[in-house]
C-alpha cells in the first residue's frame, strides 16, 4: 500500500434527520475514480472491503438502468443491494436508487444516493449522500439509532468516548 | 444494528435535545440539580423529568451528598449509538482503502499506456 496514496479517513456527517453524507479525498483523477465505481470488475476489488467475495456485480449503467450487488461475507452471510440509476454525468455525478434486500419493506424505492467526483489539483473528493425519501424508510433508519440529533450525541460522544476506551 | 423498538434505550434518551445538554453539562464534571436549573434555564420539574429518563437508561448516576443530589454522566449506555455509527463508518473506510489501492493501480497502467490522459 503506497502511503502516498492514502487520503485518510471517510468523514461521516447527518446534515438532516433524513441524510447521511460520508465525504473522502482520493489521490487520483476523477475519470479514474469513476470508473472504479461504475466497471464491474473493478467494483469488486473495492466494495466488499475485504470483508467477503461479490457473487454478483450487475451493472446496467443508463438513465433506468437496474444494478444489483450482492456479497458474501468470510462468515457466509448473503448482503444483498439492488437499485436503478436516475441520473448519470461521465466522471461527475451518479444518482441512484438503493434497497438493502435484507430489510423487508412495502417501499421498494428505498433511499436515493448521490455520489459527486470534484477534482482538484489532480485529486479527487467523492460526496456520498444518502436520503431516505419516503416516511417509512426514514423511520426504517431511525430504527437503527439515527434519530433526529444523532449528530450532536456524536459530537458529544467525541468528549466521552475517551472514558470508555 | 437492528434493535428492538423499546424507548427506554439510550438512543432515544439521547434524542431529545435538553437530555443531550444535560449530558454535555454532566460531561465536565459531578453537578448538584440546582446548576443544571440554572445552567439549561428550565424549571426544576423539567429538569428532574430529563434526569429521571436519563437514570433509567444508565446515561446518569446520582448520589446523596448531605441534603443535595449529585448527577454524573456514565457514558457506557452510548457505546452501542457510538459502535454502530462507527461500523458504518469503517466499513466505508475499509471500502475506500480498497479503492486508494485500486486507483494507484489504475493510474500505474494509465501512466503505462503512454500517459495518455495528459
Amino acid at each position: 500500500m503506497a502511503a502516498a496514496t492514502s487520503s485518510g479517513t471517510a468523514v461521516l456527517t447527518l446534515p438532516t434527520d433524513t441524510q447521511i453524507l460520508i465525504a473522502r479525498e482520493f489521490a487520483a483523477r476523477k475519470h479514474l475514480v469513476y470508473k472504479a465505481y461504475t466497471t464491474p470488475e473493478l467494483i469488486k476489488r473495492w466494495w466488499t472491503a475485504k470483508r467477503g467475495a461479490m457473487t454478483v456485480c450487475d451493472v446496467d449503467l443508463r438513465v433506468g438502468g437496474k444494478w444489483r450487488w450482492v456479497m458474501v461475507t468470510e462468515e457466509g452471510f448473503e448482503v444483498a443491494f439492488h437499485g436503478e440509476y436516475r441520473e448519470l454525468v461521465p466522471n461527475e455525478r451518479i444518482v441512484h436508487t438503493e434497497v438493502f434486500e435484507g430489510v423487508p419493506s412495502d417501499d421498494d424505492e428505498g433511499v436515493l444516493n448521490t455520489v459527486t467526483f470534484t477534482e482538484a489539483d489532480g485529486r479527487t473528493t467523492v460526496t456520498m449522500l444518502t436520503e431516505a425519501h419516503s416516511r417509512e424508510v426514514r423511520d426504517t433508519i431511525i430504527e437503527s439509532g439515527m434519530e433526529e440529533g444523532l449528530q450532536d450525541a456524536l459530537d458529544l460522544l467525541e468528549e466521552v468516548a475517551v472514558s470508555l476506551s | 444494528m437492528a434493535r428492538a423498538a423499546t424507548t427506554a434505550d439510550a438512543f432515544n434518551a439521547v434524542a431529545e435535545p435538553r437530555r443531550r445538554q444535560i449530558l454535555d453539562v454532566l460531561a465536565g464534571g459531578e453537578r448538584p440539580v440546582n446548576d443544571l436549573v440554572r445552567l439549561l434555564g428550565l424549571a426544576q420539574p423539567q429538569v428532574s423529568k430529563h434526569l429521571r429518563v436519563l437514570r433509567e437508561v444508565g446515561l446518569v448516576e446520582a448520589r446523596d451528598e448531605g441534603r443535595q443530589r449529585m448527577y454524573r454522566l456514565n457514558g457506557q449506555p452510548l457505546k452501542p449509538i457510538h459502535d454502530w455509527v462507527k461500523n458504518y463508518e469503517q466499513l466505508w473506510t475499509e471500502r475506500f482503502e480498497a479503492l486508494d489501492e485500486l486507483l494507484q493501480e489504475l493510474k500505474d497502467k494509465e501512466a503505462g499506456d503512454g500517459g495518455s490522459d495528459e
